[in-house]
C-alpha cells in the first residue's frame, strides 16, 4: 500500500505522525515540567531552552509539546464528530428527503444563522469548560457545516441512476447511504474534512482568545501564539512557533487527505 | 406558477418564520447569559442603588416576556427601536455599520472568489504537478495562521516596516473612494487570504470529482483542450458544492470578521455586536443577531437555488 | 558632557525631570550654576509650545455601547472624552494639590462638615449659556439622588444636603470629612448645564474643548473651545481613536498613525522605547493588582491559610515578569508612597517557602485544591500572574488550581462573589477614600469581605483628625492591621505606562492617571 507513496503524501505522512507522537508521549519527551517557570521573559533559543521561553519564563520547547497534545487531542475529536453527525444526517436528509430533510435543514439553518459567536458564548458561560465539553460543543456547532455540504452533495448523487435503481430495487436506507452515495461523495468530504481539522484547530485559539477556552496552565498552540503575541511587532518568535505548527500540521494533515483522495477516486475506477 | 418560483416563495416564507424563530432563540440565549446591562454598565462601580435605579430606567425590571414581544411589535412595525447603553437609534447605528461591513466584504470578495475559482481550475488543470502544489501549500498555509497572527504579521511588515499602509483602517463618510481603498487594503487582504484556501479547495476538489465522469472523457475525445473540458464540461456540473461554500464563505464576510475588526479598528457590524453581547443591551444584540440570520438564510436560499438550477435532473424533477 | 547636559535640559523643558535634579546633575558634571541656569533658559525658549495641529490618540478601553453621559462613564475611552468636554468643581493637581476649576476656591467649618465652594464667574458652556452654581447643585443631584444611575453614587452617599447660593455651592456632610474636596473631583462629576437633567449624553460641557464628532467605539474629535475661560490647548483639536487591541494599538504608534497610546503592555516596553521616534513614559501611581480573598468564606476565613497564602506569592518575580519593572512590589495594603501620610517604615513582607508551608499546615486545610479565578480582563498579564502564583505556592505545597473564567460578565459574576479571584483597583488621590470604597463594613465593593469595627472605628477617627502626625499614625496602624489579617493579597503596584511620539512636547508626569490624569490634550504640543 505504502509502495506508491508520492514524496508529498510521505512529507504529510511523516509530519503528521511526529506531531501526534509528541502529542502521546509528551510527558516522556518535553525537557521541563508544563507550567515550571524555569528562565526569564522571552530569552532567546540557547541550549537549554532550544526555542527559548515564553512570555513568563516557561520553556518554549516544553509548551509547544504539550500544547500540541491538547491541540491535536480536541481537533481531532471535535471533528470525527462532526463529521460522523454531519454527513450521516446530511445523506439521511438527501435520501429521504420530505419532511426529515426540512426539519433538519430549517434546524441547521436556524443553527448556523446564529452567530456562533453568541452561542459559544451563552453555551460555555453557563456549562463548565472541560476538554470535552468543549471537543462536543465544537463537534456539534461544526457538524452544521459539514450537514450543508453533505446534503448538498448527496441530493446531486442521490437523483443519479444507479442510486434510483438501488432504490427501486429495494435496497435499504443504510445500503443506499453506505454503499451508494458515501464512496461516491467521499472526494469532497475527505478534502473537507482536512479543512475542518484547521478549522477546529483555529477554533479552539479563537476560544482562548475570548477566554473560554482550555485552563491554564494548560494552553493549545492558538493559546500560546495570543500569549505571546505581544512580540510580534518586535520580531519575537515566540509567537511564531506555534503558528508555524499550526500551519505545518495543517498542511501535512491536508497532504494526507489529497493522498486518500487521491487513491479513492482510483479505487472508484476513475482514471486517476 | 413555475415549480422554481414556487419554490422561492416557498423559501421566503420559510426563511421569515426562521428569522422570527432566531430571534426568540438569541434572546432566550441572552437571558441565560449571567447579568445584565445595567451591572455590565456599571461594572466595579455598582452599587445595590444605582443597580436598581439604572434597571428601571432602562425598562429591565419588567418580565422577559413582555420585553420580547414587545420589542418584536416593534421590529415588525419597522422600529427597532434605542440601545440600553447610550440610548443611540439602533437603526442609525447598524446603517452605518452595516454599510462599512458590506463595503468591506464586497471588496474582499470581489478579489477572493474569482481569484479563488481560478486558482482551483488551474491547480484541476495541472494536477499534481508543481503549480498545483504550490497553490494548495500558499492556500492552505494561509487558512492554517489564525487571522489575527495574520493580520499581525501584515501590519508588521506593511506597515510598522514599510509604511505602505496604515496599520488601522481609520475610514470616515466624506473619505474619497481611493483613500478608504487604502485605508481597508490590509484588511482585505487578510479576509481574502482566510476565505481564499477553502473555497480554492472546494473547487479544486468538486471538480476533480466530475473530470471522472463518462461525459468527460467523450470531450477529450472529441478532442477539446483541456481548459475548455475543464470550462464548459466539468465546472458546471460541479458548481453545487461550490456555490454552497462560496455562500459559506461571503457569509463569513458579512458575520465573521469581527476579529478583523478588532485588530483594525474598523467600525462594522461585528465589533457592534460583540460589545452589545459584552455590554447585554439586548435589544442591539437581536437588531444585529436578526440582521446576520438573514444574510445567512438568503445566501443559503441562493445557494440552494443555484444548485438546483445547475443540475438538470433537480430542475426537471421526475 | 555638554551633550548630556543640553539633553538633561531639554528634558527639564519638556517636564520630565525637575529643575532641582538638574542642578544636581549639572553640579556633578562639574558645571558652574551661572552656566548651568542659562542651559536651562535657552532650553526652555526651544521648548516654546508651537500652536495647532490634530493629536491623535490611540486609546483602549472604547465601547460602541459607550455614551457621553458622565454617570455612565466606566472605561478609558469615555474617562478621556469627559476629561475633553467637561470640567469637575476641582481636580487633582500631579503634586497632589487641588487644582481649582469649576470652583474659585473653597472653604470648610472648624469640622470639616460643611463645605463651601466658591463657584468661577465667566464661565462658559458650549451651547453659549453661563455656568451657575444651580447648574453645579443640579449636577450634583444627579449623581446622588435616589434615582442616580451614576457610577459616583457610592462616593456621594456620605452627603447630607447640598444647596446653590448665587455664587456659592454648599455641600454638608453627615460626618466630618477633611477630604471632601478630592472626593468631588471625581470624574463622573462633570459640570452640565442644568445639571444634564434633560439630555445627559448631550455633550455639553465647560470644558477646553468641544465635541465634534462622536462615534461610540470608533473615534471621538473634539476642537479648542474658543470661548473656554482657562489656559487654552496648544493644539487646534484633538481625536480619540479607540484600539482596543494592545498589538494594534502598538503597531499604530509603531506606523506613525497616531502620537500617543495608553496602556503599554510592559513585557514590550523596553523594545517600544528603543524606536527613535517613540518615548515611554511610565509613572508611579496608586494603582494595584489583587488576588482577593473573602474573609468570611471557608477556607479563606483561617487566618493562618490567608497567611500561607500571602508568604506563597513571590512579589519580586512578578514585578519583574508581569510588570518587566514598570511597578513596585506590594505589601498586602492597598496603600504606597503615592499617597501623603503613607508609612514607609512597615516592613516588607517577602516569599517565604517554609513560612508559607508552616502557616499552610497550622491552618489544617483538608489538601484540597484551594481555587483560584481569574480572567484576562481581570488586570493585564492577570493570567499569567496567577500561574506564577501556582508555581510559588506549590514550592511551599499549597495546592492552588487555576480557573479561568470568560473576561465577558468577570466584573459581574466573579469579582466581589467568588471567594478567591484576581481584580485590580485604581487607586484613589486618599488614604480615606480608598479605605472607604473597599475596606470599611459597610462598603459595597468590599471585595475582601473585610468587616471589622475596631476597623472602622480607626478609619472614621482617622476622617476627622486634623493633625497630620496622628493622622499619619492611625493610618499605619490600620494598614498594619490589614497586612497582617486582612484578604487581601497584594503583589504589585503596576505603573501607568505610555507610548509617546518624540513629537508631543509639554509632558508631565502625573501620578493621579494615565494620559497625565486625562489631560494631556490639554497641556502638550505637537512639533512640526
Amino acid at each position: 500500500m505504502l509502495k506508491n507513496l508520492p514524496l508529498s503524501a510521505a512529507i504529510g505522512l511523516s509530519f503528521t505522525a511526529i506531531y501526534f507522537l509528541a502529542a502521546i508521549f509528551a510527558p516522556v519527551i518535553a525537557p521541563y515540567g508544563m507550567a515550571d517557570v524555569v528562565g526569564d521573559v522571552w530569552e532567546p533559543s540557547s541550549a537549554e531552552h532550544l526555542l527559548g521561553t515564553d512570555q513568563i519564563g516557561r520553556d518554549l520547547l516544553t509548551r509547544m509539546i504539550y500544547g500540541g497534545r491538547t491541540t491535536i487531542w480536541i481537533a481531532t475529536l471535535a471533528t470525527i464528530l462532526s463529521f460522523t453527525t454531519g454527513s450521516v444526517l446530511g445523506f439521511l436528509a438527501a435520501v429521504t428527503g420530505g419532511w426529515f430533510d426540512q426539519v433538519m435543514s430549517r434546524f441547521v439553518d436556524l443553527m448556523m444563522a446564529i452567530p456562533s459567536l453568541i452561542l459559544a458564548l451563552v453555551i460555555l458561560s453557563s456549562i463548565e469548560a472541560t476538554v470535552i465539553t468543549l471537543i462536543i460543543l465544537m463537534g456539534l456547532l461544526d457538524a452544521t457545516r459539514v450537514y450543508r455540504l453533505a446534503r448538498a452533495v448527496a441530493v446531486d448523487i442521490s437523483v443519479m441512476d444507479y442510486v434510483e435503481a438501488a432504490k427501486l430495487r429495494g435496497e435499504k436506507l443504510g445500503w443506499i447511504i453506505f454503499r451508494e452515495i458515501l464512496p461516491n461523495a467521499l472526494s469532497p468530504l475527505v478534502a473537507e474534512m482536512g479543512l475542518r481539522f484547521i478549522f477546529m484547530v483555529l477554533f479552539i485559539s479563537t476560544l482562548s482568545f475570548l477566554g473560554i477556552g482550555v485552563q491554564p496552565p494548560l494552553a493549545d498552540w492558538g493559546g500560546i501564539v495570543k500569549e505571546n503575541k505581544e512580540g510580534i511587532n518586535f520580531g519575537i518568535g515566540a509567537a511564531l512557533y506555534p503558528a508555524i505548527a499550526i500551519a505545518t500540521l495543517a498542511i501535512s494533515v491536508n497532504l494526507v487527505a489529497d493522498w486518500i483522495l487521491n487513491r479513492t477516486t482510483s479505487l472508484k475506477g476513475g482514471r486517476g | 406558477m413555475h415549480p422554481i418560483l414556487t419554490l422561492v416563495v416557498q423559501r421566503l416564507a420559510l426563511g421569515i418564520l426562521l428569522l422570527i424563530a432566531a430571534s426568540a432563540l438569541i434572546f432566550g440565549l441572552t437571558e441565560i447569559l449571567p447579568g445584565d446591562a445595567a451591572q455590565a454598565i456599571l461594572g466595579q462601580a455598582a452599587t445595590e442603588e444605582n443597580l436598581a435605579n439604572l434597571r428601571a430606567e432602562m425598562g429591565l425590571d419588567r418580565p422577559a416576556l413582555t420585553r420580547y414581544f414587545e420589542w418584536l411589535g416593534g421590529i415588525l412595525t419597522g422600529d427597532m427601536g434605542n440601545a440600553l447603553t447610550n440610548k443611540l437609534p439602533i437603526a442609525d447605528q447598524i446603517g452605518k455599520r452595516m454599510s462599512y461591513t458590506l463595503f468591506l466584504s464586497f471588496w474582499a470578495a470581489l478579489i477572493s472568489v474569482p481569484l479563488a475559482i481560478l486558482l482551483g481550475l488551474i491547480a484541476v488543470r495541472y494536477q499534481n504537478r508543481w503549480p498545483d502544489k504550490l497553490i494548495s501549500g500558499v492556500t492552505l498555509a494561509s487558512i492554517s495562521l489564525p487571522e489575527f497572527m495574520i493580520a499581525y504579521i501584515l501590519v508588521f511588515f506593511f506597515a510598522v516596516k514599510l509604511f505602505w499602509a496604515p496599520s488601522f483602517a481609520n475610514i470616515s463618510p466624506g473619505m474619497p473612494l481611493l483613500e478608504q481603498l487604502h485605508a481597508i487594503s490590509l484588511p482585505v487582504a487578510v479576509l481574502t487570504l482566510v476565505v481564499l484556501a477553502h473555497m480554492m479547495r472546494m473547487t479544486r476538489a468538486a471538480i476533480l470529482n466530475v473530470m471522472q465522469s463518462a461525459y468527460i472523457e467523450t470531450a477529450e475525445l472529441k478532442g477539446l483542450t483541456t481548459f475548455t473540458v475543464i470550462y464548459r464540461h466539468a465546472f458546471p456540473n460541479a458548481i453545487a458544492p461550490i456555490v454552497t461554500v462560496v455562500m459559506l464563505n461571503l457569509a463569513y464576510l458579512v458575520v465573521g470578521v469581527v476579529v478583523v475588526e478588532v485588530v483594525f479598528a474598523y467600525p462594522g457590524m461585528g465589533q457592534y455586536l460583540v460589545d452589545a453581547v459584552v455590554k447585554r443591551d439586548v435589544p442591539v444584540v437581536l437588531a444585529c443577531g436578526v440582521i446576520f440570520a438573514a444574510v445567512y438564510i438568503v445566501l443559503n436560499i441562493i445557494a440552494d437555488l443555484v444548485s438546483i438550477l445547475a443540475n438538470p435532473r433537480l430542475r426537471h424533477p421526475k | 558632557m555638554s551633550k548630556e547636559l543640553e539633553h538633561l535640559s531639554a528634558k527639564v523643558a519638556a517636564g520630565q525631570m525637575t529643575r532641582r535634579d538638574f542642578m544636581g546633575r549639572a553640579a556633578a558634571l562639574g558645571v558652574s550654576v551661572v552656566v548651568a541656569e542659562s542651559m536651562l533658559s535657552s532650553a526652555a525658549q526651544a521648548a516654546t509650545p508651537t500652536k495647532g495641529g490634530h493629536m491623535k490618540v490611540g486609546l483602549q478601553g472604547g465601547e460602541s455601547t459607550n455614551s457621553l453621559d458622565p454617570a455612565l462613564a466606566a472605561s478609558t475611552v469615555p474617562f478621556q472624552n469627559l476629561r475633553a468636554f467637561g470640567e469637575c468643581l476641582v481636580n487633582v493637581a500631579p503634586t497632589g494639590d487641588l487644582d481649582f476649576r469649576a470652583a474659585e476656591s473653597v472653604e470648610a467649618d472648624s469640622e470639616g462638615k460643611v463645605w463651601t465652594f466658591k463657584i468661577r464667574k465667566g464661565v462658559e458652556f458650549h451651547n453659549g449659556k453661563t455656568m451657575t452654581s444651580e447648574d453645579v447643585l443640579k449636577t450634583m443631584q444627579r449623581h446622588s439622588n435616589e434615582d442616580a444611575t451614576s457610577g459616583a453614587l457610592g462616593i456621594m452617599q456620605g452627603i447630607e444636603s447640598m444647596k446653590a447660593d448665587g455664587d456659592y455651592f454648599q455641600v454638608t456632610l453627615g460626618t466630618g470629612n477633611a477630604d471632601l474636596p478630592y472626593l468631588l473631583a471625581d470624574y463622573h462629576l462633570v459640570i452640565q448645564p442644568d445639571g444634564g437633567m434633560d439630555n445627559p449624553g448631550a455633550g455639553i460641557g465647560t470644558g477646553a474643548f468641544k465635541v465634534e464628532v462622536d462615534e461610540p467605539g470608533v473615534r471621538h474629535v473634539f476642537t479648542r473651545f474658543e470661548n473656554y475661560y482657562g489656559e487654552m490647548p496648544h493644539i487646534d483639536s484633538v481625536e480619540n481613536i479607540v484600539l482596543n487591541d494592545n498589538t494594534a494599538r502598538t503597531a499604530a504608534l509603531q506606523s506613525g498613525q497616531v502620537h500617543m497610546i495608553d496602556r503599554v503592555d510592559p513585557k514590550i516596553a523596553a523594545l517600544l522605547s528603543r524606536a527613535p521616534n517613540i518615548d515611554v513614559r511610565s509613572v508611579a501611581g496608586p494603582g494595584h493588582y489583587v488576588f482577593i480573598m473573602h474573609v468570611d468564606t471557608a477556607p479563606f476565613d483561617n487566618l493562618d491559610l490567608r497567611l500561607a497564602l500571602k508568604y506563597a506569592i513571590n512579589r519580586e518575580e512578578m514585578v519583574e515578569k508581569i510588570l518587566r519593572g514598570y511597578g513596585s512590589v506590594g505589601n498586602d495594603f492597598p496603600i504606597n508612597a503615592a499617597y501623603p501620610l503613607f508609612d514607609a517604615s512597615i516592613p516588607q513582607r517577602q516569599y517565604d517557602p517554609a513560612k508559607a508551608a508552616e502557616h499552610y499546615k497550622k491552618s489544617g486545610h483538608d489538601g484540597s485544591p484551594i481555587i483560584l479565578r481569574v480572567a484576562d480582563g481581570a488586570f493585564p498579564g492577570a493570567v499569567d500572574a496567577a500561574a506564577l502564583f501556582q508555581q510559588s505556592a506549590q514550592a511551599a505545597g499549597i495546592p492552588l488550581e487555576i480557573k479561568r473564567e470568560p473576561n465577558d460578565g468577570y466584573w459581574s459574576e466573579v469579582w466581589n462573589k467568588q471567594p478567591f479571584c484576581a481584580s485590580y483597583w485604581g487607586g484613589r488621590p486618599v488614604q480615606d477614600q480608598m479605605y472607604t470604597t473597599a475596606y470599611l463594613s459597610t462598603a459595597d465593593w468590599n471585595d475582601t469581605r473585610w468587616k471589622v469595627p475596631a476597623f472602622d472605628d480607626m478609619l472614621l477617627a482617622a476622617r476627622s483628625e486634623l493633625d497630620p502626625v496622628k493622622r499619619k499614625e492611625i493610618y499605619s496602624n490600620m494598614a498594619n492591621m490589614l497586612r497582617d489579617e486582612g484578604g487581601l493579597i497584594l503583589p504589585m503596584f503596576n505603573d501607568f505606562v505610555e507610548g509617546v511620539s518624540t513629537s508631543v512636547k509639554g509632558w508631565i508626569d502625573d501620578p493621579n492617571f494615565g494620559m497625565m490624569n486625562g489631560f494631556a490634550p490639554h497641556k502638550c504640543w505637537l512639533e512640526a
